[in-house]
C-alpha cells in the first residue's frame, strides 16, 4: 500500500515572530523550522501501522523552496521511505492543494494524509481542497486511524461525542491530536538511513495565486497577571471596575 | 547555538533528536538516579536504541557512521540535562569503542564493535591506577607473556563503565617487557568474565552518581596474546591518542553542563521575585547572565572548531586540550553563578542546579586535570615558537 503524507514546514512553536516589508512578509531569518506537529503525529501513526506489519510505503511531500528539504530530511529520518518536494513558494491553500493533487496523480497512492492545519497560517483547508480536486472522500480532523484490510477506520471528535467513520481507499485524512500519542523521535540510525533516501524535486504545475497577504498583525501582548491578597476584596472590586472594566 | 558555521543540517537534526530524548527520558529520572547513586541499564539501553552507542563507528560494525561534531553535539545535549548519562555515553564511545576501532584487528572489531553498538553492552578503558593518575607512565599493572598468553597482575581505579551488569570488558594499560628486557607499555583487551578479573563499583561519589565508576583487580588474569590491542609496546601511543579524542568528550560535557545550568538560572531568575521585581531585573544579576552566555558562546566556538578539525582529519590535539580546559572551567564558573542566582534554593537537592554544581567538578580533573591541559597546551605553543626561530 502507498501513502502520500503532506509535511508542513513551520516555525518552531517557541519562535519569536517578526515581519518585514511593511508587515506583509513573515521574517524567516533566525527561525528554526520544524515538521508541523499534526503531520508529525500523522507520520508517527503511519510508522506504527507499518511496524505492526502492514506493508506501507510512505512518501513525504512538501510544497516549498529548497530550504524545506531539511524538514523533509527529518521526515525521512523518522522513517518515511522517500520524499517529494514541489519546487515553489506555497502561495495559498488552493495552490498547495493543486500541487499535491498533481503529485498524487503522478504516483499510485492509496491515500493521502495531512495535518488538520498548519500551525503558522492555520488555514485548515488543504486536506479538503485536495479531496475536492481529486474527487475523493475527505475525513477532516481525525483523532484515531486504523487500516483494516480494504477499508480504513477513523475516529473524529464532534460536539458532545465521537464519530466513527469507515472509508474505502482512496481518501484524504487530516490528523489532529490523538492520531498518535507522542511524535516519534528519529534515532541516529534513522538520521543515517535518511542520507541514502531520495528527495525527488518536481516543478509546480502552475503559479497563479489567488490570495495576497496585505498585512500581518501581532496579537496584543498579554498583560501580566495581578495578585490580590485573599482578604483585600475592596482592591479586587476596584481593579475589576477601574482597570478590567468588567463590573 | 545552531548558527555555528561548523554545523550542517544533519548536526542540527541530531541536536533536536538528542534534546527531545534527554528531556523526555532522562530529565524525569535524573534526580532520583543521582540520589540513589544508581546506574540504570534500562536507561542505557534506551540511549542505545536511539543510536548513541557507536556514534562514530562505521555501519559495517553496527555503528552510526557519524562525524566527531555529531558526537560532540550528542554528548553536549545529554550533559545539558544530566552529566551521569553523558558520562556513560562519552566514555563508552570515545574510551571504550574508540581504541578498538582505531587499533583493533579486523577480528577484534568484528568480535566487539557490533555488540558494543547496541546499548546492551559497555566497554571500559583502564588507564588510571592508585599510583598513576596524571602520570600514566607510573603504571604498575604488569603483563607477562607466558606460552602465548598474557598473565596480568595489578589494579586500576576510577574506571567509568567498568563494573555494571552490562560491562563486558576493558582495555587495560599494562607494563610489559620488550625483547631486550626493557619496560614498555602495551594495551590488552580483557573480557569481563576472565577468571581472576574482579570489578568492583566505587561508592559515594560526589559527581556523576548515576554513572558507573569501578575499581578493577587483576590476579593472574590469563588472556591469549591475540588480545593485544595494536602492537606490543604501542600502549603509550594508543592511550595518548585516545585521550586527545577523550578531551573533546569532556569539553562537550562542560559545554552542555554550562548550557543546562545557564538555562536553569535564566528561568529561575526571571521567576524569582524580590523587592517587587524579578531578580533578573537587577543589573548585577542580568550582567551575570550576560557573562554566562558570553562564556558559553566562546566555549562552543572553541569546542566545535576542535571537533571540526578532527572531523576533517587535521591536527586537533592542541585545540582539543584548549577546548577541554576552557569548557570545563566555564562549566565551573557558570554552575557557580547559577547557584548564586538560586540563592539558598540552589543548595537544596530539590533544585536541579545543585546537581549541576556538583557534577561540573570532575570536568577539571578527569582525562587530564586543568594543570595537565595547560602543560600540554604550553608545550605545543612553545614548540611552535621554537620551530619558527
Ligand atoms: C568519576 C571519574 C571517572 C573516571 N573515569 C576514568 C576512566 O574511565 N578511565 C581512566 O583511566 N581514568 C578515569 N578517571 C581517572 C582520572 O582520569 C584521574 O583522576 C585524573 O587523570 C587525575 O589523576 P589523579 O586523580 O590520580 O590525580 P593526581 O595525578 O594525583 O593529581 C593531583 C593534583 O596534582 C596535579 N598535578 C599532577 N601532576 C602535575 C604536574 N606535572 N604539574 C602540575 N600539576 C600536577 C593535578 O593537576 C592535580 O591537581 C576517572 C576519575 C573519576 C573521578
Amino acid at each position: 500500500m502507498k501513502v502520500l503524507i503532506c509535511i508542513g514546514h513551520v516555525p518552531d512553536t517557541t519562535s519569536k515572530i517578526r515581519f518585514t516589508d511593511n508587515a506583509s512578509k513573515f521574517d524567516k531569518s533566525d527561525i528554526q523550522f520544524i515538521i508541523g506537529p499534526y503531520e508529525e503525529l500523522a507520520l508517527t501513526r503511519l510508522l506504527d501501522i507499518k511496524d505492526a506489519g502492514t506493508d506501507l510505503h510512505i512518501t513525504a511531500v512538501n510544497v516549498g523552496p529548497v530550504e524545506t528539504e531539511a524538514t523533509l530530511r527529518k521526515a525521512l529520518a523518522m522513517g518515511a521511505d522517500e520524499a517529494v518536494r514541489v519546487n515553489a513558494e506555497p502561495l495559498d491553500a488552493l495552490f498547495t492543494a493543486k500541487q499535491i493533487a498533481e503529485v498524487y496523480k503522478k504516483g499510485t497512492y492509496d491515500f493521502i494524509v495531512t495535518g488538520k492545519e498548519s500551525i503558522d497560517y492555520n488555514g485548515g483547508q488543504v486536506d479538503g481542497m485536495i479531496a475536492e480536486i481529486l474527487g475523493i472522500p475527505s475525513i477532516p480532523s481525525a483523532s484515531k486511524f486504523e487500516i483494516m484490510g480494504s477499508v480504513a477506520k477513523a475516529e473524529r471528535e464532534i460536539d458532545g461525542g465521537k464519530e466513527v467513520v469507515e472509508a474505502a481507499f482512496p481518501f484524504v485524512i487530516a490528523a489532529q491530536k490523538g492520531f498518535a500519542i507522542d511524535p516519534r523521535i528519529p534515532g541516529m540510525r534513522g538520521i543515517m538511513a535518511a542520507r541514502k533516501k531520495e528527495i525527488l524535486v518536481f516543478e509546480p504545475s502552475e503559479q497563479a495565486n489567488i490570495t495576497k497577504i496585505i498585512h500581518h498583525y501581532l496579537p496584543e501582548a498579554k498583560s501580566a497577571c495581578k495578585k490580590v491578597a485573599a482578604d483585600n476584596v475592596e482592591e479586587l472590586v476596584r481593579l475589576l471596575h477601574e482597570e478590567a472594566k468588567v463590573i | 547555538m545552531d548558527k555555528s558555521p561548523f554545523l550542517t543540517e544533519e548536526h542540527k537534526m541530531i541536536r533536536r533528536m538528542v534534546r527531545d530524548f534527554a528531556e523526555k527520558e532522562i530529565r524525569p529520572v535524573a534526580k532520583q538516579l543521582d540520589e540513589e547513586a544508581r546506574f540504570s541499564p534500562e536507561l542505557t539501553k534506551k540511549m542505545g536504541d536511539i543510536g548513541l552507542f557507536g556514534i562514530r563507528i562505521p555501519q559495517q560494525y553496527g555503528g552510526q557512521e557519524m562525524d566527531t561534531l555529531a558526537y560532540t553535539i550528542a554528548v553536549e545535549e545529554l550533559a545539558r540535562v544530566d552529566s551521569s548519562q553523558a558520562a556513560t555515553i562519552a566514555a563508552h564511545n570515545s574510551l571504550g569503542m574508540g581504541p578498538i576501532m582505531n587499533y583493533g584487528t579486523e577480528e577484534q572489531k568484528q568480535k566487539y564493535l557490533p555488540k558494543l553498538s547496541t546499548g546492551e553492552a559497555l566497554w571500559a578503558f583502564g588507564l588510571t591506577e592508585p599510583n598513576a593518575g596524571s602520570d600514566s607512565r607510573g603504571t604498575k599493572t604488569t603483563a607477562k607473556l607466558v606460552d602465548g598468553h598474557w598473565i596480568i597482575n595489578g589494579s586500576k581505579i576510577f574506571i567509568t563503565n567498568g563494573a555494571s551488569t552490562i560491562n563486558i570488558g576493558a582495555t587495560v594499560q599494562c607494563v610489559t617487557l620488550n625483547d631486550e628486557g626493557k619496560k614498555e607499555f602495551t594495551t590488552i583487551l580483557v573480557d569481563a568474565n576472565t577468571p581472576g578479573f574482579t570489578r568492583i563499583p566505587m561508592k559515594n561519589k560526589m559527581v556523576w552518581r548515576a554513572s558507573d565508576t569501578a575499581e578493577l583487580f587483576f590476579d593472574n588474569v590469563k588472556v591469549p596474546a591475540s588480545c593485544t590491542l595494536g602492537k606490543q609496546g604501542e600502549g603509550s601511543k594508543i592511550m595518548l591518542n585516545t585521550l586527545d579524542s577523550g578531551r573533546l568528550s569532556i569539553g562537550s560535557m562542560g559545554l552542555g553542563l554550562a548550557q543546562g545550568a545557564f538555562e536553569l538560572a535564566l528561568k529561575y531568575s526571571k521567576e524569582r521575585k524580590q523587592f517587587g521585581k524579578s531578580i533578573s531585573e537587577f543589573q548585577v544579576n542580568a550582567f551575570k547572565l550576560a557573562d554566562m552566555a558570553t562564556k558559553i558562546e566562546a566555549a562552543r566556538n572553541l569546542l566545535y572548531k576542535a571537533a571540526w578539525l578532527k572531523s576533517n582529519h587535521k591536527a586537533f590535539a592542541k585545540e582539543a586540550a584548549m577546548a577541554k580546559l576552557y569548557c570545563s572551567e566555564v562549566a565551573r564558573e557558570v554552575a557557580d553563578e547559577a547557584v548564586q542566582l538560586h540563592g539558598g534554593y540552589g543548595l537544596m537537592k530539590d533544585y536541579e542546579v545543585e546537581r549541576f554544581y556538583r557534577d561540573q567538578r570532575l570536568l577539571q580533573i578527569g582525562e587530564g586535570t586543568s594543570e595537565i591541559q595547560r602543560l600540554v597546551i604550553s608545550r605545543y605553543i612553545l614548540d611552535e615558537y621554537t620551530n619558527r626561530e
